[in-house]
């Protein structure tokens, strides 16, 4: 589909080891980029991605080394560069956008600064520098007059400051560029935007991009090619349509079967009775309101997903659930009985039956209790003391998918997924009738995450109401049977969710669906 | 920004208020009677009854501190027990001669202290790192007269015998140099300490990384993009520890029988000399607190965050 | 949490109990070991010192700061009195004291850094206001104002200094326990509506272990350098105790004539103090390493 052009990059056989313990970061790796295209790098998190973009611009991480392979880029061997020819490939040859804006500008500079001492090899007149500089600004769709240029980083939002930064790799006119995950923490909104700019400049430019990523679907979308990372190595490098239609590696089948794919044709399921009503809630920090006219039901065995971007309200209304948030009003009723707010005044039955799930499994596990402890502290504290301590923790982990074996083990022995699954497990244990799961998938890998879901949907068979908390659309359409949309701390859309994916009636769903980034062919209809 | 410092100075006032009630509570303890101290002990019952009603000593507690407040605002800080001369003229000379004696102890000890700090972040676990890693460790640990023993026993007449140990009236400006650098041994440390910390920061921050990865000369990489973000957290540090050379100077003036406010603050303490205790206390706690202040004022200016808000 | 958390297969075999784990890691560091060998040979001589001592502490065995006296080894002091057998007897009251004013100002700084960074609001802020202004002393002027006021007494010493350091131990804590709060975990505790004080004493305190051991560390490093400069002052313990501080204090006119009386409490003190403080070092490193390798 693109006209063959020079290719600007070059990879052969790249491997970098970790010093002094001799570990193999990556491992013979081979990639080649022609101008204008852009190659998804994927993979898990320590597959070395990273380590793979950075080596591009001749950067290494602290404690690693390069051991052999070749980079070429515009020609030019990295390997043969001095200190000075570094210096100046980088910028003009070959930049870098980082994950996070926010951290990669320097807090104490003013944009100005930063973005003209990109030009730094002496070949402009300041004059011509701040035209340039001001040009690259208009094209990333920011301001280019002096008040915009004299403002520090943390005066913009996080869309800006990453366009900011997509302009500082773009102002040197590089011949490859290297973006690291860079619409992380971004809203589905404003990634969208990020990323068509990044299409769109790449394009004019006919620079070569190097797209890394632990997202399949924005992958995809962007990509022309695509390039699957699995501990170190390249298992799979191919055209963006090969490697989906028809993936070689076993780990990209499974990368792929993992990303939750956009249904719109879910049934409507027969609704139980009504276990948790909310109606008229408002909730706050101090002043500011962050919900309004909060009107939602759950019913047994039902999943009720809740869905926004950050900032909209989604998670202080999961807490306000499970009683963890003070400053909320309203009416909630739990089985047909008026449930207090205030999760202290809440009877311990009420609390047993109600429990919650965090987002980060990493933090949500006391890191001095073992599994054991952490299942049997609020068992003893809801239910009481149990006869066969056992016996409960032995269930709930087998609830859990996890082997009894676990009840020794401290939480720095698990792995993400575990940790989360232990959170579960804790749950569980005491018996709950609404499981309550705030964003539980969003700090695990996605070969993890969906494994997570599957268990979910298993305890929702057995009976268990989930009120289940996600910025993620796509997710939502594979484990919800009712959604409700937040914007701004209102729900904007409310309704089965077969209805609300192919027929969305609120401008802000739609908005949201078109903005996902899928590559599941049946579901391009529904993002109208 | 200005709020902020505003809310700053004013609890900065409130504490030293605070400071002064502690003060005049603390002494308003000690046995014995102000009139007879000022008078010695035979003094006949008239005048010593005649004084008592001239210092306001029948008039309640609270009366009393109001006056003792207004007199310390106006620069009255009481007449001494000892020298039966005004407060203020005892401690004229003993002032000026402990600021220069903390300035010039500031004034070696900064820059030895934050070219230390700065070169161990950049020869990060070299082989210097490690030595001034270890030398910090150490000298932080030892109490500063302690130091000043040490100093004396391997300079002064005990050993080397290169400067004097002692203090006299017509000593030349050598006998300055055991004093100044005990003390600035005791402030450098931390300074050394926070320097290398917040250098190894910043130097590992993604925006350095960021701007090395942009093709920037590594001498641009350190002025530019490193230098402005540690100001901050460092100069609080210096500021930090220039208050703690308020009170370190009591132990160290001692030791080397210096003639400044610590040993001044240490004779009244022997004498029972009550108003020269209590001004002492307070001029230090005063300083104290001022150039705290100063460190917090300091730190905010030196961040962008607060100094532009959006 | 800008990188998702690295997905590694968990780790073998179970390990011990996490709490040894830190004075484990610590020992890895050179220091530690060193540090702990100075400390103790200081705390072996101030312990076995008073019973292999020649003479008793109050003894005239030679002239005043008179040296090479027969069946002295070190001479005499200011007085006469033998320096050795003062030496042996002068630092167990010194280390009785410090650590008792360190421990007591540790475990105070402790509950009240919890607390306040626990129940945050107005009680948080209402704690730390108070601090700010016990903070506003320079810790040795409020001891000498207190000593010079009461008296120098025993309990008076470790007091004064208990107090001067818990508004330190508690803003060090208080920030621990704030990030600790922040931690999912403790919000859970919350939803089973577990009570307070039992999730400040389970689920918090067990959590900010690291940086209350580095505390203590420091503050015994402190008390021991306060607790000899009021010695040294004239401001701690009074003659004729045997006491490092007020040895110096007594014999630093002599030190050219007689050095061993200045020289030995002041190696034993200085022995001491960077012992501790290497000890400190080595549990701060491990603490840091420790805290890296749970969570993020």
């Amino acid at each position: 589909m693109t006209e063959t052009t020079e290719t600007v990059l070059a990879v052969e056989g790249l491997t970098v080891i970790g010093r002094p313990s001799d570990v193999t970061i990556v491992g013979d790796v081979s990639l080649t980029v022609r101008r204008g295209e852009i190659l998804g790098l994927v993979g898990e998190s320590g597959s070395g991605k990273t380590t793979v973009g950075l080596a591009l611009l001749a950067h290494r991480k602290r404690a690693t080394e390069i051991t052999g392979g070749r980079v070429e880029v515009a020609g030019q061997d990295l390997a043969s560069l001095d200190g000075r020819g570094v210096r100046a490939l980088r910028g003009r040859a070959v930049a870098y956008i980082p994950q996070s804006p926010a951290s990669a500008l320097n807090p104490a500079l003013r944009l100005r600064v930063q973005l003209g001492e990109a030009l730094h090899d002496g070949s402009l007149s300041p004059a011509q520098a701040d035209a340039r500089v001001r040009e690259v600004l208009r094209e990333v769709a920011l301001p280019d007059d002096d008040t915009f240029l004299k403002r520090y980083p943390h005066q913009l939002s996080g869309g800006q400051q990453q366009r900011v930064a997509i302009a500082m790799a773009f102002v040197g006119r590089p011949d490859v560029i290297v973006m690291d995950e860079p619409t992380t923490g971004l809203d589905v909104t404003t990634q969208k935007h990020v990323l068509e700019t990044v299409r769109r400049m790449t394009r004019e430019y006919g620079t070569a991009g190097i797209y890394i990523s632990h997202d399949m679907a924005v992958v995809a979308e962007l990509a022309d090619a695509v390039a699957v990372m699995y501990r170190g190595e390249l298992v799979e490098h191919g055209p963006t349509g090969d490697v989906l239609s028809a993936p070689e590696h076993e780990y990209t089948r499974a990368l792929l079967a993992a990303v939750p794919r956009m249904r719109t044709d879910a049934p409507e399921a027969e609704r139980g009775d009504e276990l948790l009503r909310v109606s008229g809630l408002a909730a706050g920090y101090g002043r500011t309101r962050v919900l309004e006219d909060i009107d939602l039901s759950v019913a047994r065995g039902e999943c009720t997903a809740l869905v926004g971007e950050s900032g909209s309200g989604k998670t202080t209304l999961s807490r306000t659930v499970a009683g963890l948030h003070r400053g909320a009003v309203g009416e909630v009723l739990f089985d047909g009985a008026p449930l207090p707010l205030h999760g202290r005044r809440r009877t311990a039955e009420q609390r047993r039956r109600i429990q919650y799930v965090f987002q980060n499994p990493y933090e949500a596990l006391n890191p001095r209790k073992r599994v054991r402890d952490l299942i049997l502290g609020p068992y003893r504290h809801l239910v009481g003391r149990p006869a066969d301590p056992d016996l409960v923790v032995g269930r709930a982990l087998e609830r859990a998918a996890l082997p009894a074996s676990y009840a020794d083990r401290f939480p720095e022995q698990l792995s993400g997924g575990e940790r989360q699954r232990v959170c579960i497990a804790r749950a569980v244990a005491t018996g709950p009738d609404l499981l309550v799961c705030d964003e539980v998938t969003s700090a695990l890998d996605v070969s993890v995450q969906a494994e997570i879901v599957a268990l979910l949907r298993g305890l929702q068979d057995e009976g268990m109401a989930l009120l289940f908390v996600t910025h993620n659309i796509a997710l939502v359409s594979n484990i919800a049977q009712r959604v409700a949309v937040l914007e701004r701390g209102r729900i904007v859309e409310y309704g089965p969710v077969g209805r609300v994916m192919s027929d969305p009636r609120h401008e802000y769903t739609r908005a949201l669906l078109a903005d996902t980034p899928d590559f599941a062919p049946e579901a391009g209809a529904a993002a109208e | 920004m200005t709020r902020l410092v505003a809310v700053r100075l004013l609890f900065g006032l409130l504490t030293l208020w605070a400071v002064s009630v502690a003060v005049f509570a603390a002494t308003q303890a000690l046995p014995g009677d102000a009139a007879l101290m000022i008078l010695g002990r035979d003094a006949t019952e008239a005048r010593v009854a005649a004084l008592r009603e001239q210092l306001n000593l029948n008039e309640p507690l609270t009366v009393q501190y109001a006056q003792w407040l207004q007199g310390v605002i106006q620069g009255d800080l009481g007449i001494s027990y000892s020298n039966r001369s005004p407060v203020s003229e005892v401690l004229d000379g003993p002032i000026g001669a402990s600021l220069t004696l903390m300035g010039l102890a500031a004034l070696v000890a900064t820059p030895v202290a934050l070219a230390v700090g700065a070169f161990s972040a950049l020869r990060r676990d070299r082989a210097f790192d490690h030595t001034a890693s270890l030398g910090t460790l150490v000298t932080a640990a030892i109490p500063e007269f302690v130091v000043g023993i040490l100093l004396i026993l391997a300079l002064g007449p005990g050993g080397l015998d290169l400067f004097p140990s002692v203090y006299s009236r017509n000593g030349g400006p050598e006998q300055w140099v055991l004093p100044v650098l005990t003390l600035a041994f005791a402030v450098t440390p931390p300074i050394v300490r926070m320097m290398r910390a917040t250098m190894i920061e910043v130097l590992e921050s993604e925006y350095v990384q960021q701007a090395r990865l942009k093709g920037l000369d590594e001498r641009t990489v350190l002025v530019r993009h490193a230098l402005p973000n540690a100001i901050g957290p460092v100069a609080q540090v210096v500021a930090l520890q220039l208050a703690w050379l308020a009170g370190g100077v009591v132990a160290v003036e001692f030791l080397f029988n210096f003639p400044g406010i610590g040993k001044v603050l240490m004779d009244a303490i022997e004498n029972r000399d009550v108003p020269l205790v209590q001004a002492v206390v307070l001029l230090i706690a005063g300083v104290y607190i001022l150039v705290n202040l100063a460190a917090d004022v300091l730190g905010l200016a030196a961040n962008p965050k607060v100094r532009v808000t959006r | 949490m800008s990188a998702p958390p690295i997905e590694a297969p968990a780790a073998g075999a179970a390990r011990g109990r996490r709490g040894g784990g830190l004075f484990r890691a610590a020992w890895r560091h050179g220091r530690t070991k060193v540090g702990v060998v100075l400390t103790g040979l200081v705390v072996l001589v101030a312990v076995i010192g008073p019973f292999i001592a020649p003479y008793t502490p109050t003894e005239f065995v030679a002239r005043p700061f008179e040296t090479g006296v027969d069946g002295t080894v070190f001479g005499g002091d200011n007085r006469g009195r033998d320096v050795l057998t003062r030496f042996l007897w002068g630092g167990w009251t010194l280390l009785l004291l410090a650590v008792a004013s360190a421990g007591l100002g540790v475990l105070a700084g402790t509950v009240v850094g919890v607390v306040a960074g626990y129940l945050r609001g107005w009680a948080d802020e209402a704690i730390m206001r108070v601090n700010d202004m016990l903070l506003a002393f320079p810790q040795l002027i409020a001891a000498l104002l207190v000593m010079s006021i009461i008296g120098p007494k025993t309990w008076l010493i470790v007091a004064v200094i208990a107090v001067s350091h818990m508004p330190r131990v508690a803003r060090v804590i208080r920030e621990a326990t704030r990030s600790v709060v922040e931690q999912d975990y403790v919000k859970a505790a919350e939803a089973i509506g577990l009570p307070r004080w039992r999730i400040m004493a389970v689920e918090i305190l067990p959590n900010v272990t690291g940086p209350l051991l580095v505390e203590l560390g420091l503050r015994l490093t402190y008390s021991i350098g306060v607790v000899a400069v009021l010695g040294f002052l004239g401001m701690g313990l009074q003659p004729p105790t045997a006491d490092w501080g007020l040895m110096i204090n007594e014999n630093r006119q002599g030190m050219v004539v007689q050095p061993w009386a200045v020289l030995l409490p002041v190696t034993a003190i200085a022995t001491l103090t960077i012992g501790a403080n290497l000890i400190t070092d080595g549990l701060s490193r491990a603490a840091v390493g420790i805290d890296r390798g749970v969570g993020k």
